[in-house]
């Protein structure tokens, strides 16, 4: 099993209070062929730590620490070299399909631009790559033409896939990618993203906060809290042994299909009285 | 089993679409498509469906916030369609409705005392200081302070604000509430709050929800029935019990399938 990213004492601070941690002591390592999920609730850093790994964290913010990427301290590159790596060998698929897409620009020009840009293909090369992703992810190729607006939610989800895998990176980061889209349609798109996962042998980091997707779709689970990793195990360690008070909490407010489970919201207060320490 | 509150019959609602070149056609597209329900008192109906199912129009169309082409919606024996503005607004008071986005759904410039108060201001119930008072003790009902109705809609987090649209619904004391999606935008330890307020709250002052939602999982935990729609009909209709553990129909079997997490745990 081969190491693809190694996270290590990440800490993330608004530039102007660097004593607020947003992010504090994050240490995680993500290998090939696995997806690793980061579960919390809203506010606990889940993004932002996928935002550092991109280079992407605002400008008010600073992030310290070590970002190691196929053995390169990404996180020391400035902006051009990492432009090399953004898009190539990392992906990224964002929450919302609406808005993540140029809309006056055809859904094929918009595939093949990471491939133009980072491999130089053109004519009819580039055009036969954009048909075989859109194959990929179950788009007929004709609709390389198309504009965003001519597509479904679920369609424009896998249009992004297809972006983000475009350059066949080698980590694939995806931010939430089925929460705007239907029960149906979320099936579907994950089964794709499991398949790519595999085929494509990609470290993929999924940042979800519906546990019913990490129980489809993790091999590892990360759970943050208030900016802090409480708990990290496999799948199977985390959702049916929870080990960190938070993360039994967390798993008691998720309803269950078979409507047996008392919902208990999480008591916060007995949390911040030494629960946890 | 007990009586009907609120019922429709045959309800049709058809939107007109400009289409084609330059939009000079139309398409008419058949949101609800004679579609009967009833609400138990002092039970949950659920509304399931994908987006564009017409389930949202549904809602709208029973509140007779839009109106309806055809068919009748009944509460305490009176077709509100029939209904003119005045008498409409006097039997609203009785039906009322919570929103999806806590965001969008508060005005931003007034306080909580005024957007939690305006319904007894519009239909003249009490003086000045009763209304405060009703207030102050609907606000504390819903697990927030009186304190609290001195302040804006900024002030507060999303399941807060959730919490302030639920005061507003309810200081009327409605017979019926329609829940349009209400917990989908909050975290999942948000949800679990409002889910269990909704509940007692219900318990508490006997009402009966319209609860719209495409989250199968929270259906389970909140009503007594449910109704599964697509492209704007009724696919399917039973108790939670007898839809989740028989479901009839392939499309109500295929939503079921997609449930995330079935497989596992």
């Amino acid at each position: 099993m081969s190491e693809i990213l190694s996270i290590s004492q990440l800490n993330i601070t608004p530039k102007n209070d660097i004593h607020r941690f947003l992010v504090k002591q994050v240490n995680l390592k993500l290998n090939a062929g696995k997806t690793t999920c980061i579960v919390g609730e809203s506010g606990s850093g889940k993004s932002l730590t996928a935002l550092s790994i991109m280079g992407l964290l605002s400008n008010q913010l600073k992030a310290t620490g070590n970002i190691s990427f196929q053995g390169l301290a990404i996180n020391q590159l400035d902006n051009q070299s990492m432009q090399t790596i953004r898009g190539a060998k990392i992906g990224m698929i964002f929450q919302e399909p609406m808005t993540s897409l140029n809309p006056v620009l055809t859904v094929g020009y918009q595939i093949g631009e990471p491939l133009t840009t980072h491999l130089g293909l053109k004519g009819e090369a580039l055009r036969s790559r954009i048909a075989a992703l859109l194959n990929q992810v179950g788009i007929p190729p004709e609709r390389a033409d198309s504009y965003p607006d001519e597509l479904s939610g679920g369609q424009r989800q896998r249009v992004m896939i297809a972006m983000s895998i475009a350059c066949e990176p080698a980590l694939l980061i995806a931010d939430e990618p089925t929460t705007a889209l239907d029960v149906t349609v979320q099936a579907q798109v994950l089964t794709l993203l499991d398949e790519l996962k595999t085929r494509m042998n990609m470290a993929m980091l999924f940042i979800t906060h519906d546990f019913g997707v990490v129980a489809d779709i993790a091999d590892d689970v990360i759970v943050m809290f208030r900016g802090e990793i409480v708990e990290t195990g496999t799948r199977e360690q985390v959702l049916n042994y929870p080990q960190h008070p938070y993360t039994q909490a967390l798993l008691d407010c998720v309803p269950d299909v078979q409507g047996l489970k008392t919902l208990k919201p999480i008591d916060y207060a007995w949390l911040n009285h030494g629960a946890i320490a | 089993m007990s009586d009907s509150i609120l019922s429709a019959h045959h309800l049709v609602k058809t939107y007109t679409q400009r289409s084609g070149r330059f939009g000079f056609g139309t398409t008419q597209v058949k949101a609800l498509d004679n579609v009967s329900i009833k609400i138990k008192a002092g039970t949950t109906l659920a509304v399931v469906g994908e987006s564009g199912s017409g389930k949202s129009t549904l809602a709208r169309c029973l509140l007779q916030l839009q109106p309806i082409d055809s068919g009748e919606v009944i509460f305490q024996g009176q077709n509100l369609a029939k209904l003119d503005k005045s008498a409409l607004r006097d039997i609203r008071k009785n039906l009322q409705m919570i929103f999806q986005d806590p965001f969008a759904s508060l005005n931003p410039r007034m306080r909580v005392s005024e957007i939690v108060g305006e319904g007894l201001l519009v239909h003249g119930i009490g003086s000045v200081k009763e209304r405060l008072l009703q207030v102050h003790q609907m606000l504390e009902r819903v697990g927030l302070t009186a304190a609290d109705a001195q302040k804006y809609p900024h002030q507060f987090s999303g399941g807060q604000r959730q919490r302030i649209g639920i005061a507003r619904a309810l200081i009327l004391q409605p017979k019926v509430v329609v829940c349009d999606e209400p917990v989908s935008a909050l975290d999942v330890s948000v949800q679990a709050q409002i889910l269990l307020l909704l509940k007692e709250l219900q318990h508490e002052m006997g009402l009966s929800y319209l609860f719209i939602t495409h989250d199968l999982r929270v259906v389970r935990h909140i009503a007594n029935d449910i109704i599964v729609m697509n492209k704007g009909q009724v696919v399917e209709q039973g108790s939670v019990e007898n839809i989740y553990n028989a479901p009839q129909q392939a499309y109500t079997q295929q939503l079921l399938q997609a449930i995330p997490g079935r497989k596992a745990a």
